[in-house]
């Protein structure tokens, strides 16, 4: 499984990527977890706002950060 | 009713008097923090329900090839309903601008939503009343709403960053939320919000009670009343490095208020630390070429300042 965090640095950014490394460890499986901060790639993704989450491709959330549990659900 | 649980507080429990300085400043205090603090949670949670229909992703398409003037009055109003931080000002930037949203609407957009943001419109609506918080939307919008098209008028299309031009944006569909899901993420937001600001609000009316109990009536109408010149574009100024502490500067700046500063200065104070902040114009600058960043800087400030001579003149 492929999480990527989507956002410029900004702390919000930091505490998605710190909710989803503690999903994925609290849930057990094996994911890579990776940080875009290029503009052009998040752009990519058809994402306005930061932070966002993508699993396997898939937006699934943008512009909040959300927690480890609603992580934890879509994993 | 909160008045009554203040003064029992003070008066009864504590025993200070209504007429002594320390039992003003305290109740003052108390008084304060339990309004603003309801008023925050519970109106940002309904604000954060109402602003989850309104993506940026959405926004844009309503804004995409409008006409100027309509389009920056849209532009403006959809500032203060659509989410947004100003970490991601570059990506909706790039999004509106690639989506065909004019440049001129897209400023309307960037300069309403930080101004008129939920934060300093509660803050403002508990602090000084609703008339006070009408005058601030109303001209934060008009402002807006004018930087905008003239903005738009002056055709700086060719001072945007050139790869803002060849970015593509991906399709991507946002999952609609159930109403649920929508209540999850505004509790949520809410208290993300109060964890915030919560301290600095906290502080700033202590420091409000303490000026409201302690400095003298007219301590400010020498030089901060509405005849003082220097006033306006002091207060910009000290205003520009405060940025996005609103929720701070609010209780201070209504004891000032109280204490002989003038409305349009304090107008003025509180658009430069809302809409002039410094680390989103360095944010900006990955968009937009320096003049055209300087020309959007000089524009704001030009407009705050007026906004500020204005309302000194009117009230």
């Amino acid at each position: 499984m492929k999480i990527e965090i989507l956002g410029m640095g900004c702390a919000k950014c930091k505490d998605l990527y710190m909710a989803a490394e503690q999903a994925v460890q609290e849930v057990g499986i094996e994911a890579q977890i990776n940080k875009v901060e290029d503009i052009k790639q998040i752009m990519q993704y058809g994402v306005m706002t930061t932070p966002a989450l993508v699993i396997d491709g898939k937006v699934r959330a943008a512009g909040k950060v959300i927690s480890k549990d609603e992580i934890k659900q879509m994993l | 009713m909160l008045q009554t649980l203040a003064d029992t507080l003070v008066y009864d429990l504590l025993g200070l008097s209504a007429q002594s300085m320390l039992g003003a400043a305290l109740n003052f205090f108390i008084y304060d923090s339990i309004k603003i603090f309801l008023m925050l949670s519970i109106i940002i949670f309904f604000v954060s329900i109402l602003r989850s229909y309104f993506p940026a992703e959405r926004t844009k398409k309503l804004l995409s090839h409008r006409r100027q003037f309509f389009g920056n009055i849209a532009a403006a109003l959809l500032g203060i309903v659509t989410p947004f931080c100003s970490c991601s000002a570059v990506p909706v930037f790039i999004g509106f601008i690639e989506s065909g949203v004019p440049l001129g609407i897209t400023f309307s957009f960037l300069i309403a939503s930080p101004m008129v943001n939920e934060v300093a419109v509660i803050m403002l609506w508990g602090l000084l009343g609703w008339k006070i918080m009408l005058i601030y939307i109303i001209s934060g919008l008009v402002i807006a709403i004018i930087a905008g098209i003239i903005m738009g008028r002056l055709r700086l299309e060719r001072f945007v960053q050139d790869y803002v031009y060849e970015m593509k944006l991906g399709e991507n569909e946002i999952a609609d939320q159930s109403l649920r899901e929508r209540m999850e993420y505004a509790a949520n937001y809410t208290r993300q919000i109060l964890k915030k600001v919560g301290l600095y609000v906290i502080i700033a009316i202590a420091i409000g009670g303490f000026i409201h109990g302690y400095a003298p009536e007219d301590l400010l109408v020498q030089y901060a009343g509405r005849d003082s010149i220097l006033a306006v574009p002091a207060a910009v100024l000290i205003g520009v490095p405060l940025y996005s502490n609103a929720a701070g500067i609010m209780p201070i700046i209504t004891v000032l208020i109280q204490k002989g500063l003038s409305l349009g200065t304090a107008l003025a104070f509180m658009m430069a630390v809302t809409a002039l902040s410094f680390p989103e114009m360095i944010i900006l600058r990955n968009v937009l070429k320096t003049p055209l960043l300087v020309i959007f800087v000089v524009i704001l400030f030009i407009s705050i300042m007026f906004t500020g001579y204005l309302f000194n003149f009117l009230m």
